[in-house]
């Protein structure tokens, strides 16, 4: 985020600034998911985190498009634009381009981003706007009550696929990787710690940041990442990714991943023959998206599951560069003149 | 560099006057005839002529050299009087192929001259353009005044000595030739496209003096060769004082849309994906950076609908443009744009349909899709340029009924005003429409809905702006405050709220003019770019003596207040359009009046006599 300006209960500058909490984040409309859903906790963190982030709540912008996570603009008290099913990154671009000033955050799904809005996923990401995309990943289309979507596991049998899903999933930090996303992190609606993280994490790169957050829909898809996000498995089933430290996981801290000559990556024990030397370590600003993505193909059972920052890498930002565009057109031509401009090409007098 | 040498040594020949010339030039699409034509349209706008266009070009870039669909054209129509139509058929054709001769020769006069480059009149050619044989060598050519020039030959022979550049250089050099050439048969200056040679080349000596090679070489040949008994004079035409430029449609709406956000002191952003038609308005205005415009070329025509909602929610003149395929794809979007009340403008520069249709041929076959196109009960306002100049002034009407209305707004050209040039009388800055543009601010008692007591916009509150934090979005409103609503009766009073918010802009646009009486036997009405033909047409009913009026609709929705009780006046209505009668139905279903319907979807504007046979067939019915 460009625009690091203190926090202000919204005054107009000279007032001295009021330290926002929580509850200024809280809009008045009534929370409307299911009782149990995950999006409660990740609107919970969302809300804690950005009275720390240093923007100004009416420079906050939410932009959404269809799905149960995309009513989260509903309750945030910030600018919010609840948009058309898969189109909030096309909608967050015209916002962000517009006014670089603002903080844009695009809330998702699973089916709103990879499916119908798969598209505007990559572009955006591409381009490299400033913006927040948090993705919640909750394997399933809850709002039309439970068909299968494009992070669904093959085989699974839902609504409409009573025989079982035959097309093969989409990984969306894969796909954030490939569309050459600067920013790409992964946590999980019930980490709240490391969730609030990497919300923050995510505001502060400059360029576009993609956050999957799995999210237990209790209705449809419950239970979807238990087996690696339970109290009693998480250590040995996850592993937190950090910058400069060896890939080390298991509640012991007795295991790890080491790359094979094949470039193949394996889950080792760590022993007297093999020790923290032989791991990976990790590398979010490599400036090629090789390890990230690597590390993005690591699923359960047959690897703990990543969480944590797969990638911080900067470059120029659309916005900026655009705004670069029109400031040396001006200094090159001079602001523009509407009767030069009328009077320009071949001209000719009728007397 | 100007004409005087040759002219100097030129023995005068017999010159003719006329009143108007239409000219087409036709040749492969490789062969500069767009070029041509333009450069002719400059030099002949320049001396003073009244001058109308129409390029006709194909939709591929590059089809195979010689073939049929690979022919390309330029018609123009200069004159010493008030003209509005490209002319409806050539006098004068200029064929530089086989294949130019056979798509084109159908539309020339009779008795008009035709003038063929012989050299490509090769077997090869002619068997490409479907000629058993030349038709150069029998007589099937005899009612016209058929001049067979060897224009390659005549070319290469001018320039081979002259210029260090290829052969295939040289001979792209051909269409200059051809140029000077017509430039001596209608006794043109040569210094307008000198000029322009001069400045296109500038990098590269000798192609700047190849091409004026060709073209002072096409001139010379044309009064050396005793092939031209006469040659013709066309006087400038009496038209309004003032400064004048060429214009197409396309660029009067890429300038009206930069004085819009000059006016209204406001940044433009132009979201869009390339169309044919529509490209060249993305060309321009990413061309204006220093006029502030942010130009987006964005993934997909709903990605540029979208950004263009998110840039007006962010307080931008948000704009996006396209072409009939573009428009169905933005249509849930627009919907989007019509429930938050957002100020976007779509333009539709339409072209033939359904589907793919034809890119590069005109239609007017969207008038219903923009104003029925979209799921719901679901209004927006419609305008639509009446002349390639006229888009300049309906671009700024866009966005002045965008901004005070608070209502998306689908601006209708189409291929032939964006393509055809006529001059442009450039208007003074201060008699331009002032429309003041103001987003809210007042934090207290802020509703997003709010209502203004004239118009029913709501308050345009954009983000960064503190205590006006608000959410919108395409689920129903409740009125006033915004907040999601689906309660039955909030629905049916917003489904008439938008509606009512749509009509009321009927108080705030100026009456229907009448072309001719106020009432009598036939009131021609028509909508966009037909107003030329439409125009000439009555004129010239109208000096016969018949009973007929026409007017011009340049709002769509809603409709100026004076339609209805003006179609009352005339015991007859007839409804021209480039579809099968959309606006036609749309007249019968409000006004419940026997609208009669004269559809024309072959690709291509009216002509003037179809317009007056048919009022005639209609006058006496
Ligand atoms: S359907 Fe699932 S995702 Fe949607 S609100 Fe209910 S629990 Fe949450």
């Amino acid at each position: 985020m460009s625009a690091n300006i203190e926090n202000t209960n919204g005054g107009n500058g000279d007032a001295a600034p009021v330290k926002l909490t929580r509850k200024d984040y809280v809009s008045d409309q009534e929370v409307r998911w299911c009782p149990g859903c995950g999006d409660y906790a990740i609107l919970a963190q969302v809300q804690k985190v950005m009275p720390e982030l240093g923007i100004k709540r009416e420079n906050t912008v939410f932009v959404s498009g269809i799905g149960c996570s995309s009513r989260f603009p509903y309750y945030m008290n910030t600018y919010g634009f609840h948009s058309i099913h898969g189109r909030a990154p096309a909608v967050a671009t015209g916002i962000k381009a517009s006014n670089p000033e603002l903080s844009v955050w695009v809330i998702t799904g699973d089916g709103d981003a990879l499916s119908i809005g798969g598209n505007h996923l990559i572009h955006a990401i591409r381009r490299n706007l400033d913006i927040n995309i948090l993705l919640f990943n909750n394997r399933i289309y809850g709002l039309t009550k439970g068909q299968y979507s494009p992070t669904s596991e093959f085989g699974k049998k839902t609504k409409s696929t009573p025989f079982g899903v035959i097309d093969y999933p989409l990984n969306p930090l894969s796909v954030a990787l490939a569309a050459e996303s600067t920013f790409v992190a992964r946590s999980v609606d019930t980490f709240t710690t490391h969730l609030q993280e990497m919300v923050e994490r995510a505001m502060r790169h400059k360029g576009v940041s993609f956050v999957e957050i799995y999210q237990n829909c209790n209705i449809f898809n419950d239970h979807a990442f238990d087996m690696f996000t339970e109290r009693a498995v998480k250590d040995d089933r996850t592993i937190s990714l950090e910058h400069g430290k060896p890939l080390v996981f298991g509640k012991e801290k007795n295991r790890g991943v080491k790359m094979r000559s094949d470039m193949h990556l394996e889950v080792v024990e760590l022993n007297d023959t093999t020790t923290e030397a032989d791991l990976i370590v990790h590398n979010e600003k490599a400036p090629d998206s090789y390890l990230a993505y690597m590390l993005s193909r690591m699923e359960y059972p047959d690897y703990p599951v990543p969480i944590g920052v797969f990638r911080d890498v900067e470059k120029p930002t659309y916005e900026d560069l655009l705004e670069s565009q029109i400031e040396s057109a001006i200094a090159k031509l001079g602001p523009g003149s509407l009767e030069k401009l009328i009077n320009s090409g071949d001209t000719w007098v009728i007397e | 560099m100007s004409s005087t040498t040759i002219l100097n040594n030129v023995e005068e020949r017999h010159i003719e006057e006329l009143d108007a010339v239409t000219i087409r030039f036709a040749g492969d699409s490789g062969d500069g005839m767009q070029l041509t034509g333009t450069q002719f349209t400059n030099t002949s706008a320049v001396l003073g002529n009244d001058i109308s266009t129409l390029p006709d070009f194909p939709a591929e870039i590059r089809a195979p050299a010689g073939s049929l669909p690979g022919v390309s054209g330029f018609q123009l129509n200069f004159s010493n009087h008030d003209i509005r139509t490209p002319g409806d058929a050539p006098n004068v054709l200029v064929a530089m192929n086989p294949a130019a001769l056979k798509v084109n020769l159908a539309d020339l006069d009779a008795g008009g001259i035709l003038i063929v480059n012989t050299d490509a009149f090769n077997e090869n050619n002619l068997k490409k353009a479907g000629y058993a044989i030349n038709p150069l060598d029998d007589d099937s050519l005899s009612g016209y005044r058929l001049f067979k020039i060897p224009i390659t030959t005549a070319n290469r022979a001018a320039l081979r000595d002259e210029v260090k550049i290829s052969s295939k250089e040289i001979d792209r050099c051909k269409n200059f030739w051809a140029l000077g050439l017509m430039y001596w048969l209608y006794d043109r200056p040569l210094d307008s496209t000198l000029n322009w040679i001069e400045a296109k080349f500038k990098k590269n000596a000798e192609l700047v003096k190849a091409n004026i090679t060709a073209l002072k070489a096409g001139f010379a040949y044309a009064e050396a060769a005793e092939l031209f008994t006469t040659h013709y004079r066309v006087k400038r035409a009496a038209i309004a004082p003032g400064k004048y430029r060429n214009i197409t449609g396309n660029e009067a709406t890429a300038l009206g849309c930069i004085a819009a956000s000059v006016l209204a002191e406001k940044p433009l952003f132009y979201a869009s994906y390339p169309i044919t038609p529509a490209s060249d308005i993305l060309h321009a205005l990413s061309s204006y950076k220093n006029f502030g415009v942010k130009t987006f070329q964005a993934e997909d025509e709903i990605a540029a609908m979208c950004a263009a909602i998110g840039a007006a929610f962010a307080g931008q003149l948000g704009l996006t443009g396209t072409s009939g395929p573009g428009l169905a794809l933005k249509s849930e979007a627009l919907g989007l744009a019509v429930m938050t009340e957002l100020p976007v403008v779509v333009i539709d520069v339409q072209r033939g349909g359904p589907s793919t249709g034809l890119p590069t041929k005109t239609e007017q076959a969207d008038l219903l899709q923009a104003m029925f196109g979209r799921n719901g009960e679901c209004p927006v306002a419609i305008v639509a340029p009446a002349t390639a100049s006229d888009c300049f002034a309906m671009a700024i009407e866009a966005f002045r009924i965008a901004t005070k209305h608070m209502v998306p707004v689908i601006y209708l050209s189409d291929g032939y005003l964006a393509n055809g040039a006529e001059p442009w009388l450039l208007p003074k800055l201060d008699e331009l429409p002032k429309f003041e543009v103001k987003y809210h601010t007042e934090a207290a008692g802020f509703q997003p809905y709010a209502r203004d007591g004239e118009t029913l916009a709501r308050p345009w509150g954009i983000p960064g702006t503190p205590g006006l934090e608000h959410r919108i979005g395409g689920i129903e409103k409740q009125d006033i405050t915004g907040n999601v609503s689906y309660d039955a009766e909030n629905h049916m009073h917003m489904v008439k709220t938008r509606q009512e918010k749509v009509d009321r802009i009927a108080n705030d646009i100026p009456d229907l003019e009448v072309f001719g009486e106020a009432e009598g036997r036939l009131l021609v009405l028509g909508w966009g770019s037909t107003c030329g033909s439409i125009t000439s047409a009555v004129e010239e009913m109208q000096q016969q003596g018949y009973s007929v009026s026409s007017a011009h609709l340049r709002h769509l929705n809603p409709f100026p207040k004076n339609l209805g009780e003006l179609l009352g006046k005339f015991d007859r209505v007839l409804v021209p359009e480039l579809n099968m009668g959309q606006l036609a139905m749309l007249l019968r279903a409000r006004y419940l009046i026997p609208a009669i319907s004269f559809p024309k979807v072959k690709g291509k504007p009216f002509k003037i006599s179809e317009l007056t046979a048919k009022m005639k067939e209609v006058y006496e019915d």
